[in-house]
């Protein structure tokens, strides 16, 4: 890859940072005005200023003046931006959008990136296998398999769980991201709380992930089954297990590692759903509990943070690929 | 005719797309005809509550004392209407664009692509989530369009692929070097070597659709409709309806059930519509 193209990507990716903070402002332009005209006066009885003062008080809380021409307002709102605030909440006026994501993404990061982890590994190993042998049993277990879990959608799966293992056998908790009677710090007893809380959320996007990793491996490691350098390897008599782990495995698992990047930035705007039911403390949950209340700063904030991850994950997916594999041609 | 015929052979000769075929006509048979066979009726009757299965009530009542059956015969007309409402704004503007930007090329082509890659590039779910805050949604139509909003583009990018690797081929070279006209060589000949990828694209987008529409309602944000199964598992999970106590588990679980079957019978009939139509597949 020249510096020409990853430069273009950049500016691409840039391009696509700039049209999404326009369309978060756009969103949040369409939020009904009497939201703000309400808590405007609620702000004037209650500080007894004039209602223009309130306003004036109110915009330097959440960057957004209904009252302004359009322009000034996009110029708030971008200057907001780049000085990295994203405002108050709406509903809980002390707390900032910013410390409201900043709480909630180490749990979803945490969840992403071990459910991700256990999916990709177990999906790798099982995709290599159907791929080496062709008869088994493996293979149409593998296929029922996914076939359940791509129709089901992963909410669903979350339900079930809940209601199996939380309601049902009182197996896990039904709620939160940690043991209220832990002290939070670094020591055994919170991880392993934190750990614990987390199995559900966790086993639900690994059950749904599994089979589609399984799949995709099986169809990459075929194709470099067919390869050259398999029959000699063969023919030299290297062993089974070090041409599947070594030859195989390695060739089969680069086109995946691009996924891995664009899957880990769309789980974390997916979590909303199964965040919710397990009523996990993550981005998704505020995101749903935002939206419920209509708490319109926290959801435009939440919306622009999500966005710029997955285009920042897609770049580095980009990047990092015509990096991995060398014989990548990489058109501008 | 023939056609049809034909096609209805080959569904049937394959055992998967037969199985999608039949649960399909059965929701399409409670969708469409349930409602006028059952009533509806969603008034409280606190002493009928979590009754088990009888002949009166098929599926027994669920935390306020109504029939669940019931409830999902007229669930199914909300959903499936949802459904393919979306299905078909996505194809429409899907089809159109990804057309256009293959067939005509340049700046169109550039333009309309970046638009799709940044629709593509923003996560869907929570904008579809905050979109249907922000509109209020009441009806099935205005639910559809917030749907399809963010489903076109994926389908775009497919079919302008899908027409750049046709326009190569020899039989669209020849047709042009004989001088036919754009409409006869859009409509008769590239058309129909897309009809099967499309319906495939329509059954898939549908499943998608109707996957969105239920997590949303089951969040709570499209609460216009009782029935839909999405708000069932709204008000059996956060309003404590059916998780609580064992006795709400089947108004917890046939909705979860319907989806179930109705997405598998959509992806087994979606195999076979492929080699339905696809003759290359048929061999």
């Amino acid at each position: 890859m020249t510096p020409v193209i990853v430069l273009k990507r950049i500016g691409m990716a840039f391009v696509t940072v700039c049209l999404a903070t326009v369309m978060t402002f756009v969103l949040l332009r369409l939020t009904p005005g009497n939201a703000i005209d309400a808590w405007a006066r609620d702000y004037a009885t209650q500080f007894g200023i004039t209602l223009e003062e309130a306003y004036r008080r109110i915009a330097a809380m959440i960057n957004y003046n209904p009252n302004e021409p359009l322009h000034e307002q996009f110029v708030r709102y971008i200057s907001g931006l780049l000085h990295g605030n994203l405002g108050v909440s709406m509903v809980y006026q002390q707390i900032t959008v910013n410390s409201i994501i900043a709480n909630a993404m180490p749990w979803t990061i945490f969840v992403a990136t071990i459910s991700l982890f256990i999916s990709f590994v177990i999906g790798m190993l099982l995709g290599v296998r159907m791929a080496w042998k062709r008869n088994s049993v493996l293979e149409p277990s593998v296929s029922l398999f996914t076939v359940i879990t791509s129709a089901i959608p992963d909410f669903i799966f979350a339900i079930l769980l809940l209601v199996v293992f939380a309601y049902g056998l009182n197996w896990f908790p039904v709620n939160g991201a940690y043991d209220p009677f832990v002290t939070p710090g670094f020591n055994l007893d919170f991880i392993v709380s934190v750990l614990y809380y987390a199995t559900m959320p966790i086993l639900t996007f690994v059950i749904t992930n599994i089979g589609g990793w399984a799949l995709m491996m099986k169809g990459n490691a075929v194709s470099v089954l067919g390869e050259d350098y398999i029959i000699a390897a063969k023919a030299r008599g290297i062993s089974e297990s070090v041409i599947m782990n070594r030859y195989v495995m390695k060739n089969a698992m680069l086109p995946m590692i691009t996924m891995l990047a664009i899957t880990f930035g769309s789980m974390l705007g997916g979590a909303t759903l199964i965040e919710n039911i397990f009523q996990y403390p993550g981005i998704g949950y505020f995101l749903g509990e935002a939206t419920r209340t209509r708490d319109y700063t926290v959801m435009q904030g939440i919306m622009l943070f999500l966005s710029v991850t997955m285009i920042v994950a897609n770049l580095i997916a980009d990047l990092v690929y015509s990096k991995l594999d060398p014989r990548i041609k990489v058109e501008g | 005719m023939r056609g049809m015929i034909d096609f209805f052979r080959i569904i049937c000769h394959n055992k998967r797309s037969l199985i999608g075929l039949i649960i399909l006509v059965i929701f399409i048979l409670m969708a469409t005809a349930g409602p006028f066979i059952f009533k509806l009726n969603m008034t409280v009757d606190y002493n009928n509550r979590y009754l088990s299965p009888s002949l009166e009530h098929w599926l027994g009542t669920d935390f306020a004392g109504r029939d669940t059956f019931i409830q999902l015969v007229h669930g199914s007309k909300e959903v499936l209407l949802v459904g393919l409402l979306a299905a078909f704004f996505t194809l429409f503007v899907g089809a159109l664009l990804g057309t256009l930007s293959g067939l005509v090329g340049g700046r169109l082509d550039a333009g309309i692509m970046l638009i799709t890659n940044l629709f593509l590039t923003i996560p869907s779910f929570p904008i579809l989530i905050i979109m249907a805050a922000i509109f209020s949604i009441r009806d099935p139509i205005s639910f559809a369009l917030v749907l399809s909003a963010w489903s076109w583009p994926g389908l775009t990018r497919a079919v302008r692929s899908q027409i750049i690797s046709l326009k190569e081929r020899d039989f669209i070279v020849i047709c042009k070097v004989m001088g036919m006209s754009k409409p006869h060589i859009i409509f008769k000949e590239l058309m129909p070597s897309i009809t099967s990828f499309l319906s495939i694209s329509f059954i898939m987008t549908m499943r998608g659709a109707i996957t969105g529409s239920v997590g949303i309602m089951m969040l709570g944000l499209a609460p216009y409709s009782p029935t839909n199964w999405g708000q069932m598992l709204n008000l059996a999970v956060s309003q404590t309806g059916g998780i609580f106590n064992p006795l709400g588990f089947i108004y917890l679980f046939s909705p979860i059930l319907c989806l179930a079957f109705f997405q598998l019978g959509s992806i087994f009939f979606a195999n076979g519509i492929d080699e339905a139509l696809n003759p290359r597949l048929r061999g």
